[in-house]
């Protein structure tokens, strides 16, 4: 990282660390489980997480080509967790 | 202290904010014991963690580049999606007997994840028109 | 007359909002934007029309952001309750508990919209309904008695959603 030129050069960092970290923990709750609920929540948890640091990363290089992204990372996140919740739930997905 | 040092300011307290509450929903996640438990710290915590952050992304759009109101739309995308998502988990939770058994209902028979005729159940939140 | 216009939209609220959307979708507001978006705003309603058979009643504007307030004020005052009772508490400490809600309101919408305010508001999550839907099961993450919760919540949303949508 470059020298903090702007004031919040050092909560960008800050930020930057602290998502990282939330992805290690949620990864850390989908390897141990210890059921198929927690893994639904953890992935889930996991996908709010990432859009945060896409959103961070169009901070920090001043675009916003990283909108559209993030926008389908929702979007693709939500419809995972209910079709794997679904299948749990009724063992198919459309009926 | 002018314009420009007060939105840098607000811009770091919102990035701050917002990555204090993503790293608590992982925390939770991680630290509780139970199932439904677990459900509560990363539904919230982190939805308000990520909204803060694409304020500050807003606000620096506006302050530093072209300005653009796209961020509005994952805001309200995540808030609507985040109490459906914790539903299905949470129906998936009691579907596996992960928790305490709930409570029988007080009106009807039972509760929709554990009927065991619920074929005839069209969706999730639509209940019968009286 | 009327007819008509329900044939050509049959929900001037979703054409409105889709209009909205493409603009802020396609970054600004020019001629282009809003002609396509009212383009799409005409189609889409139309296309998905047999899936939506009822047009949804008119609401009191004012109540309504009454009601955004009031829940947006206790997302901020629920994340951090929430996230203080998780980093605090220990888990043998915590008391969460079961709430069955009895329910008063009838319309899906309604439902659906005071299913989604527990989830986002204080150490409460909605999880199920009961089979004829006069229920909500609700679980709490740290509560002294699950009366409490329920009249609260009733009190605090279900008496203002009732008040808009019937």
């Amino acid at each position: 990282m470059i020298a903090p030129d702007r004031l919040y050069d050092l909560a960008l960092v800050f930020a930057f660390a602290a998502l990282s970290l939330a992805q290690i923990l949620a990864m850390i709750r989908l390897v141990i489980g210890p059921d198929v609920a927690d893994r639904i929540l953890a992935l889930d948890t996991m996908v709010v997480d990432a859009i945060g640091l896409i959103v961070l990363l169009g901070i920090a290089q001043g675009t916003e080509i990283y909108f559209e992204a993030a926008l389908i990372f929702a979007m693709l996140g939500f419809v995972s967790t209910v079709a794997y919740a679904r299948f749990i739930l009724r063992g198919d997905i459309i009926e | 202290m002018n314009v420009t040092d007060l939105v840098e300011i607000i811009i770091a307290v919102a990035l701050v904010i917002g990555a204090l509450f993503t790293l608590v929903g992982s925390i939770g996640l991680l630290k509780l014991d139970t199932a439904m438990k677990r459900l509560h710290a990363p539904t919230k915590a982190a939805t308000l963690g990520i909204g803060s952050l694409l304020v500050a992304s807003m606000l620096h759009s506006f302050a530093f580049g072209s300005g653009s109101l796209k961020e509005i739309l994952i805001m309200v995308f995540l808030f609507v999606t985040a109490p459906i998502s914790a539903n299905f988990i949470a129906k998936v939770a009691i579907h596996r007997g992960q928790d305490m058994p709930p409570p029988e209902p007080p009106k009807d028979q039972n509760w929709a994840t554990l009927n065991p005729t619920d074929e005839t159940v069209p969706g999730i939140e639509a209940p019968a028109k009286t | 007359m009327t007819k008509v216009k329900r044939s050509f939209l049959p929900h001037p609220f979703l054409t409105a909002i889709l209009i909205v959307v493409w603009c802020l979708l396609s970054g600004g507001i020019s001629l282009g934007t809003v002609v396509f978006g009212a383009i799409l705003g005409i189609l889409i309603p139309q296309a998905t029309a047999a899936y939506w058979p009822d047009a949804p009643r008119a609401v009191g504007l004012f109540k309504v952001t009454v009601y955004v307030l009031i829940v947006v004020w206790d997302i901020i005052v629920a994340n951090v309750v929430v996230a203080w009772v998780v980093l605090t508490k220990r888990n043998r400490d915590m008391k969460s508990v079961w709430v069955a809600i009895p329910l008063e309101l009838r319309t899906p919408e309604a439902i659906a919209i005071l299913a989604g305010t527990i989830t986002l508001t204080p150490g409460t999550v909605t999880a199920d309904m009961s089979d004829e839907g006069h229920c909500l099961l609700i679980h709490a993450l740290d509560a002294d008695s699950a009366e409490a919760v329920r009249d609260d919540i009733k009190n605090r949303y279900e008496r203002r959603l009732k008040e808009i949508f019937e």
